[in-house]
């Protein structure tokens, strides 16, 4: 493995801030400070990590309903990505979107989309016009095992395979759709088989090693610059907390999990950084602690983010809204 | 003035906007080697050939992925073959393209139009025969353009291909080949400006498509009658004049809204339900709407006819909002 240290420290520092994002996420959310519903990253910061440190910022995305880590991997700001959550007027949508619906345009996010596949067709038509304007950015799209069951993703890579269109699509296999298990509601072992179909390339890697994904993706994106067409990643991971914040999880025992907590991706990169003698002890308890920090200024931003005014919930719908009637 | 079809209406919208404007390109099932199912880009064969794309039947694909090329900077115009099969790809016209500016607090500019044909034609019975124009004024998000003659056509296109706002436009089968004049100088028409069809001093029927052109006939019939009728066309649905609505019934006193979609819950009801919200003490009769009737078009000619309403529902319903209904 030929990194450098700012290499490999810039990567375990996103999945450290994805972490600490999430984890005072999940417990603002427990105090009943956040409305509506969340959905952690927790346990599978190292795709979103690992996929983003080989996008440029023009590049495009379109994220899912667990989408705060691609968020902040793709380099959003993380006081607009709490107010959001908030339901504040300083948050990325205005606190129209909440959690589920964040984006932000001007770094590529095309949307976390509340839609299971919602965003798989989004990031086709981001291919097609990549592809009639010549240039060389490229789309990913994330999707999970869930998605996969959907024909809006089978629609999405033969449509992207017929116009060999610049988009990499990259499965998030959790191992859960909702409260059910991939293998029970899933025709393949490996969600990748099924790029066959479609005549792409089709890889399953280890969704919990940053630098496997990074490998992984690098090759894909360097096709799909080069108008080498699309490819199917799956990273395989594990959804180590419940599909939303206060799920009672009766569809699995606490014993699996705790299984899978050994094997999460950021204590995993930390001993092996740390072996490599590429991350001390207290560059580690420094990148935590400034995660931490930049958290909690996220968080007092929010809180003292004003709610709305009512009169906003009548803006955005149209660009020009001359003779329409909100009443 | 020169005679042009509504197709070539059309054609002639997207021809010299695509000129002007690289950022435009159309896609969908049939239209780049055939010119589309009922012709209408037989005025595009051979033109553009980068930027006019056969499809597979993946219509889902084919309108959000309009929602992701826009994003992306482009201005795609997809076509949705039949309004019957907006439906096998309606969450990604309702769910994502209707709200995605407003669910980012008005990140998004979406240059994007939904176009294709919709209604009756000879027995294309229930799956190919829908008006489903309601859905879309009742789901906010989407403009709605619904035009009649092919000088409506143009103009109200070629604003489309400008608009930085969402459109879906409907197109009705039997329409696509009348004759109009259309000028050949460059011109444009807004939306949310009603076209006052007719003039006339005795009842107004507010309608579209096709069924301006029924209440025509039924005003030509009804004047031998000594009846006057006004015909207000439209044009647009969302945003829709209420103003030239309203000035025309306080004139007329009586109100008829006709349209070939369904009768229950047809945009008619709406449009019924404002004017009589804003303008009650000018009505001299209950507002009387005329639409399908609450099946669907079935195959046989006579009952097609007897489901789709035509000339002689309008003047039934005319002839009775005058006795008072």
């Amino acid at each position: 493995m030929d990194y450098s240290k700012e290499f490999l420290q810039g990567l375990y520092r996103t999945m450290v801030r994805i972490r600490a994002f999430d984890s005072k996420a999940e417990e603002l959310f427990l105090e009943g400070k956040l409305p509506g519903f969340i959905h952690l990253y927790i346990g599978e910061e190292a795709i979103a990590t690992g996929v983003m440190a080989n996008l440029r910022k023009d590049d495009y995305i379109t994220s899912t309903h667990r989408g705060h880590g691609h968020m902040i991997a793709k380099g959003a700001d993380m006081k607009k990505m709490m107010a959001e959550l908030y339901g504040k007027i300083t948050g990325y949508c205005r606190g129209k979107g909440g959690s589920m619906h964040i984006a932000d345009l001007s770094i590529g996010v095309l949307g976390a989309n509340g839609e299971v596949a919602g965003g798989l067709p989004i990031a086709s038509g981001a291919g097609m016009a990549i592809k009639l304007k010549k240039s060389d950015q490229v789309v990913v799209a994330f999707f999970g095992d869930g998605a996969s069951n959907r024909g809006a993703f089978h629609e999405a890579l033969n449509w992207c395979s017929v116009y060999k269109l610049p988009v990499i699509f990259v499965n998030e296999n959790n191992q859960f759709a909702s409260t059910e298990r991939v293998q029970e509601t899933t025709s393949v072992q490996n969600i990748s088989d099924r790029a066959v179909s479609y005549s792409i390339p089709g890889v399953t890697i280890d969704g919990n090693d940053v630098i496997a994904v990074y490998e992984a993706v690098k090759s894909a994106v360097e096709r799909a610059r080069n108008g080498g067409g699309p490819t199917l990643i799956e990273a395989k991971t594990y959804r180590i907390k419940g599909h939303f914040v206060g799920d009672p999880t009766l569809y699995r025992k606490k014993k699996e999990v705790q299984e899978y907590w050994r094997i999460e991706p950021i204590g995993r990169f930390e001993k092996r950084l740390e072996k490599m003698g590429m991350l001390t002890d207290e560059e580690k308890e420094k990148i935590k602690s400034e995660a931490e920090k930049e958290v909690e200024e996220a968080v007092r931003f929010a809180e003292e983010s004003p709610f709305p005014e009512t009169a906003t919930a009548l803006q955005d719908l149209f660009v020009d809204d001359t003779g329409y009637d909100y009443y | 003035m020169r005679e042009i079809t509504f197709s070539e209406a059309l054609g002639e919208a997207m021809y010299e906007e695509m000129l002007k404007d690289p950022t435009i390109f159309t896609y969908g099932e049939d239209i780049a080697k055939q010119g589309g199912i009922f012709g209408a880009y037989k005025p595009l064969l051979g033109k553009f050939p980068d930027r006019i794309i056969d499809t597979p039947i993946s219509e889902e694909v084919i309108f959000g992925s309009a929602l992701g090329a826009a994003l992306a900077g482009m201005r795609p115009v997809a076509e949705f073959h039949f309004a019957d099969f907006i439906f096998t790809g309606m969450t990604a016209v309702t769910n994502q393209i209707m709200k995605i500016r407003y669910m980012t607090g008005g990140q998004a500019k979406l240059p994007l139009i939904l176009r294709g044909p919709d209604g009756i034609s000879k027995s294309a019975a229930a799956q190919h025969s829908e008006s489903i124009e309601t859905i879309f004024m009742h789901v906010p998000g989407i403009k709605v353009i619904i035009p009649s003659t092919p000088y409506d056509m143009k103009g109200l296109f070629k604003t489309a291909l400008h608009s930085d706002d969402p459109v879906i436009c409907f197109e009705h089968k039997l329409l696509y080949k009348i004759k109009g004049p259309v000028p050949e100088e460059e011109y444009y028409i807004p939306f949310g400006v009603a076209d006052v069809k007719r003039k006339g001093k005795d009842v107004t029927v507010v309608t579209t498509s096709r069924m301006v052109h029924e209440s025509l006939k039924a005003a030509e019939n009804l004047a031998k009658k000594g009846i006057d009728v006004e015909v207000v066309d439209l044009r647009t649905l969302v945003p829709w004049d209420k103003k030239t609505v309203i000035d025309s019934v306080k004139k007329t006193h009586h109100l008829i809204v006709a349209h070939e979609t369904w009768k229950r819950g047809g945009w008619g009801a709406e449009i019924a339900s404002v004017v009589q919200e804003e303008a009650f003490d000018y009505l001299d009769a209950p507002i009387l709407r005329v639409g399908a009737k609450n099946v669907h078009i079935p195959f046989s000619p006579p009952l097609q006819d007897f489901v789709a309403p035509d000339h002689e529902d309008v003047e039934n319903a005319i002839e009775k909002v005058l006795e008072g209904a």
